[in-house]
C-alpha cells in the first residue's frame, strides 16, 4: 500500500510531541498507519468512532478533564462533524486539533472524493477555523506545534490538512 | 414518573461525579435543585452529551462520570452508544430520561400535550438498543423506586451502565438558569482539576425515599 509509513510516523511523533494522549478516529486509506500507530501505542487512548461528530464531543470531554486530544478524519468526516464543531467547539470555546486528510485535491483518482475536496477549505474558512497544509515531512513538527499552540491559546478548533505529497507515495 | 423526582433521588450521589446533561428541561431541573461546579449543561449539539461524557471518562478513569441524556438526543447519536460500549469505561453511567417527545425543542406543550413524539413512542426501546450495542448493563425503569435503586447502583458500581427512565413529558417549572454557558464551561474543568475524593471519603448516598438507608448491594459486594 503506497501510504507513506515514514511520513505517517513523522505525523504521529509530532502529535505525541505536542502532548496528545487521546485520539478519536475513523479510518480512510491515508490514515491507516496513523491509526495503527495509535492502536499499538500503550501511551495513547484510541477511540474508534462510528461517526466523526462524536469525536468533537469526546475531544471536548478530554479537554474538560485536562487531556490533550486530536481527531483523525477524512475531509468528508470533517464535513460530517460540522454541527458538533459549531455547537460544541466554537460555541463553548474548546480547543480541537483536527488532522484532516485532504482528499479530492490535485492528483485524486477516485471520482467520489472530488466533490468533498472542493468544499473543505471554503467550509474551514467560512467557520473561521485556522488551517494549514502538511505537505512535507520537514514542516510537520513545527506546524503541528504551532497548530496546537493556537488551538490552546484561542480555545478554538484548528485544522491541519494532510496532503497527498505527504501521505501518498506513488509506486515507482 | 417525573424527571424532577428522579433527579432529586440521585442528586446527593452526584456530588463527586462529573455530570454532563443535555439542554432544556433536564438541565433546567437539575439546576433548580442546586447548581454545582461539577455539572456541565450542554445547551446545544444534541446527541453529544454522551460523547463528552465518554471523553471525560476515558481521560479521568478514577472519576465517576454521569451523563443525563434524553431520548431525542440519544436518537441523534445512536452510533455513540456503540462507541461507548466498545470503549467500555467502567466509570461511566448513561442515564436517559425517555419522555417519548422532543419536548425541549418544541415537541411538547403545557399540559403534557405531545405533538412531536420520538420513535420511543412507537416502540423503540433504548435500553434494548444499548444492550444490543454492547453495554454490559442496560435497564429500563418505570417506577421511581426502581429508578432510584438502579441509578444509585450504577453510580456506585464499576461497570458501564445505561438506565432508561420512562418519564412524563412535562415542562420544567422554569427554564431559567442563572449561570452563563461560558461561566459553566470554565468552572466545570476547574472542578475536574480537583482529584476525585477517595471512595472511603465519599459520603455514601442513601436512598432518600426509603425509610431505612440501605447499603447498595453492588457497592457492598465490591468492598468485600
Amino acid at each position: 500500500m503506497p501510504v507513506s509509513v515514514a511520513n505517517s510516523q513523522v505525523v504521529y511523533d509530532a502529535m505525541k510531541d505536542v502532548g496528545v494522549t487521546l485520539v478519536s478516529a475513523l479510518p480512510e486509506t491515508w490514515l491507516v498507519h496513523l491509526i495503527r500507530l495509535a492502536d499499538e501505542d500503550p501511551g495513547m487512548t484510541l477511540v474508534r468512532l462510528a461517526k466523526e461528530e462524536e469525536g468533537v464531543g469526546i475531544s471536548a470531554g478530554a479537554h474538560f478533564a485536562g487531556v490533550k486530544s486530536a481527531m483523525l478524519l477524512q475531509n468528508h468526516g470533517f464535513l460530517q462533524a460540522i454541527n458538533g464543531i459549531v455547537g460544541v467547539s466554537l460555541l463553548y470555546k474548546i480547543p480541537l486539533l483536527m488532522l484532516i486528510t485532504d482528499r479530492g485535491s490535485f492528483g485524486e483518482r477516485d471520482p467520489w472524493q472530488t466533490e468533498g475536496g472542493k468544499h473543505t477549505r471554503p467550509v474551514l474558512d467560512a467557520l473561521k477555523i485556522a488551517h494549514d497544509d502538511l505537505t512535507s515531512p520537514d514542516d510537520v513538527p513545527a506546524k503541528m506545534a504551532k497548530a496546537m499552540t493556537l488551538a490552546q491559546s484561542s480555545l478554538s478548533p484548528v485544522g491541519l490538512l494532510l496532503g497527498r505529497d505527504l501521505m501518498w507515495e506513488e509506486p515507482q | 414518573m417525573k424527571r424532577l423526582d428522579c433527579l432529586k433521588a440521585i442528586y446527593p450521589a452526584l456530588e463527586d461525579c462529573a455530570v454532563v446533561t443535555i439542554m432544556g428541561a433536564v438541565a433546567a431541573e437539575l439546576y433548580s435543585l442546586g447548581h454545582r461546579a461539577n455539572f456541565f449543561y450542554l445547551e446545544h449539539a444534541m446527541g453529544l452529551a454522551s460523547s463528552i461524557g465518554l471523553g471525560i471518562a476515558l481521560a479521568q478513569p478514577q472519576r465517576k462520570v454521569v451523563v443525563i441524556d434524553g431520548d431525542g438526543s440519544v436518537l441523534m447519536n445512536l452510533g455513540g452508544l456503540t462507541t461507548m460500549a466498545r470503549s467500555r469505561p467502567n466509570n461511566l453511567v448513561h442515564l436517559i430520561f425517555d419522555n417519548e417527545t422532543l419536548l425541549s425543542v418544541g415537541g411538547g406543550a403545557p399540559g403534557g400535550y405531545r405533538w412531536f413524539t420520538t420513535a420511543t413512542a412507537t416502540g423503540t426501546d433504548l435500553a434494548a438498543v444499548a444492550r444490543a450495542a454492547g453495554f454490559p448493563r442496560a435497564q429500563m425503569v418505570r417506577e421511581l423506586d426502581d429508578f432510584e435503586e438502579a441509578a444509585l447502583d450504577a453510580i456506585n458500581g464499576v461497570e458501564l451502565s445505561c438506565i432508561v427512565a420512562k418519564v412524563e413529558a412535562e415542562m420544567p417549572k422554569s427554564f431559567l438558569m442563572d449561570v452563563h454557558m461560558l461561566e459553566n464551561r470554565f468552572e466545570f474543568p476547574r472542578a475536574l482539576q480537583q482529584p476525585p475524593r477517595r471512595r472511603e471519603e465519599l459520603q455514601r448516598p442513601t436512598r432518600i425515599t426509603k425509610e431505612q438507608p440501605t447499603t447498595i448491594p453492588a457497592l457492598k459486594s465490591r468492598e468485600e
